[in-house]
């Protein structure tokens, strides 16, 4: 059998293709792309053996969205909780450094009764913890004023992962952090040493060293080695490639918690330490391109929140006039994507849907305006509107633009 | 029960109750050295704290700017392409929450002086990060206070004076308050 397999067969793993082409990737690289085939019977004709590592169906292209800044989930897309780990968001400040993992350390050090250095292997010798948890951005709203937009586009700086590492607070008492210690400054291993300054609080009470996404060794683009992670805060707060650790009795004020990531607000005023990333959701299907069928609809979509669980999301398919629960597929997780459902029947007129979530503080996922009139229009990050998808009569499914600025 | 039992008894709880708990050190990990830490705690705080020796000009900061910076931020600071670092604000410029088009620069925007020689140490010029000496960095950061009209031209910036300039957007910093719950959404 293996010798009758053809050279074409082995390049591409055996899939049913019917066509090899070269491509160039956006990044410039020549790659290799097979054309699937439409029309074999697959019951007469054996597939491929196993091989080292699983691929996609080459009838599915999910893909990212990249910038010059950052890359974004293809919500819609997806079906989870998880986002795959090569489709999680990307966001960094000067490029993906390449770290070798036996020469990596963490140094923690300041206001700690002994300066330590460990290892990745330190690190992992650690007592483990795993947790499901959401990273999002907190510049993740686009402010599109057309109609061909998709949930990618308007929100795909979010993407969820199960973490493995160890709790933060372990390596503070085996340091020994001084009880008089208020803030930490964290920093990256990248070409921007991207540094943060971060509460104590958040360390003894949630945070991690994460060295494990989905399973296996981090992504480079995910902070590989080993990064922070802080549930439920912006994901610039969870620096990745960290290097260094130092306790101290006050912030740093660092660039990116001042002159980046603060927000104008009333009165002139610029708010700082902006942490946490209050509810959101956004409906993935049916979004733009879908394109709609009268009779029976599934509406879908993700909904989270960054100060514990989604109690309840609430779905309008009259343009905000009614609201309806959702089902919520179970485990909902604290500070984690929970993905909701809600089936609805399509007559055939012209609507809007939209869907909005309610955290278990109480709080209200708000509209666009309601965020605008209570910050003013020069505001800029931690914004979570309500998202509508327009619903025309042919069964396009759009974008619904909102003024602003 | 016998007390011997009873004995056994407290000892195996005891053990068990050792065996489960977390020790108070795992003892992984090496000490980190002063050096290995004077060489890599490199932030610099507010009030000057991690400044280095050193010092500079507004003159030598502009040789410096003109070379490694211009070709990112422009000839002055104002025309980019990338980050802006000199507001072009115009008399009465509106608070940056009612204008969404305000740019937001050094001499508008940024609370601290600090950040400036922090920043600019251990991230730029974008294409070479960290090669700057830090009379250099000192140099550019006294160039770029006095493009944004901070401080005078014959200044001398040093560990002693960056600390103790005053930024004019310092008194609009506010720190988060947001709590869930019912709203107001600011």
């Amino acid at each position: 059998m293996s010798q009758k397999m053809t050279r074409r067969h082995l390049l591409l793993g055996g899939a049913a293709t019917a066509a090899v082409a070269l491509v160039k990737s956006s990044f410039g690289k020549t790659v290799q792309i097979g054309i699937p085939e439409a029309a074999l019977d697959p019951t007469k004709q054996v597939g491929p053996l196993p091989g080292v590592l699983g691929t996609r169906s080459p009838f599915e292209h999910p893909q990212r969205k990249p910038s010059l800044t950052s890359s974004q989930t293809p919500l819609q897309d997806l079906y989870g909780m998880i986002t795959p780990s090569d489709l999680h968001f990307e966001r960094h400040h000067a490029g993906v450094p390449a770290i070798d993992p036996h020469s990596y350390e963490l140094m923690i050090h300041g206001m700690v009764d002994k300066p330590t250095v460990f290892s990745l292997a330190d690190l992992k010798r650690f007592p483990s913890v795993s947790r499901i948890c959401f990273v999002e951005c907190s510049g993740n709203f686009r402010k599109p004023d057309k109609e061909d937009i998709t949930p990618q586009d308007i929100c795909g700086l979010t993407s969820q992962s199960e973490w493995t590492g160890v709790m933060l607070s372990t390596l503070f008492k085996e340091v020994g952090v001084d009880p008089k210690a208020t803030w930490f400054l964290a920093e990256g291993s990248d070409a921007a040493v991207m540094s943060r300054s971060i509460p104590v609080s958040k360390g003894w009470e949630d945070a991690m060293i994460v060295y494990a996404q989905n399973g296996e060794a981090i992504r480079p683009q995910q902070g590989y080695p080993a990064r922070l992670l802080l549930p439920g805060w912006e994901g610039n707060t969870s620096i990745k490639w960290l290097r260094r650790i130092e306790l101290s009795d006050g912030p740093f004020m660092t660039r990116e918690e001042t002159s980046k990531y603060t927000e104008p607000v009333k009165d002139g005023k610029i708010r700082q330490f902006s942490f946490t990333m209050d509810a959101r959701s956004i409906i993935t299907y049916p979004a733009y391109p879908s394109q709609l069928q009268k009779g029976w609809v599934e509406i879908r979509g993700l909904a989270w929140s960054g100060r514990g669980k989604v109690r309840q999301v609430e779905v309008s398919t009259d343009a905000g006039k009614t609201w309806n629960a959702a089902r919520l597929q179970e485990p909902v997780l604290d500070k984690a994507h929970t993905y909701f459902r809600y089936l609805w029947q399509w007559n055939g007129d012209t609507t809007a849907i939209m869907s909005r979530a309610i955290d278990e503080t109480g709080y209200i996922q708000p509209s666009l305006e309601q965020l605008i009139t209570a910050r003013g229009p020069g505001t800029g990050y931690h914004l979570n509107p309500v998202t509508a998808w327009l619903i025309k009569r042919d069964g396009q499914v759009v974008y619904s633009p909102e003024k602003w600025k | 029960m016998p007390f011997w039992a009873c004995v056994a008894g407290t000892v195996m709880i005891a053990c068990e109750r050792r065996s489960k708990a977390m020790p108070e050190h795992f003892g992984y990990g090496r000490p980190a050295t002063e050096k290995e830490i004077a060489v890599k705690a490199i932030a610099i705080r507010p009030d000057g704290k991690g400044l280095p020796a050193g010092s500079g000009t507004v003159q030598d900061g502009a040789i410096v700017y003109a070379a490694k910076c211009a070709s990112c931020h422009g000839g002055t600071g104002v025309e980019g392409p990338f980050n802006v670092l000199v507001a072009p604000d115009t008399v009465g410029a509106k608070p940056f929450d009612q204008s969404s088009k305000r740019v937001k620069a050094i001499g508008n925007y940024w609370p601290y002086a600090t950040t400036i020689f922090d920043y600019v140490r251990r991230a730029m010029p974008f294409n070479a990060p960290g090669s700057l000496s830090d009379n250099e960095v000192y140099s550019v950061t006294a160039w770029l206070l006095h493009a944004n009209k901070l401080i005078g031209t014959d200044a001398v910036i040093n560990a002693k004076t960056l600390p103790g300039i005053v930024m004019p957007a310092r008194k609009y910093y506010v720190t988060d308050s947001r709590k869930g719950g019912d709203g107001p959404y600011e």
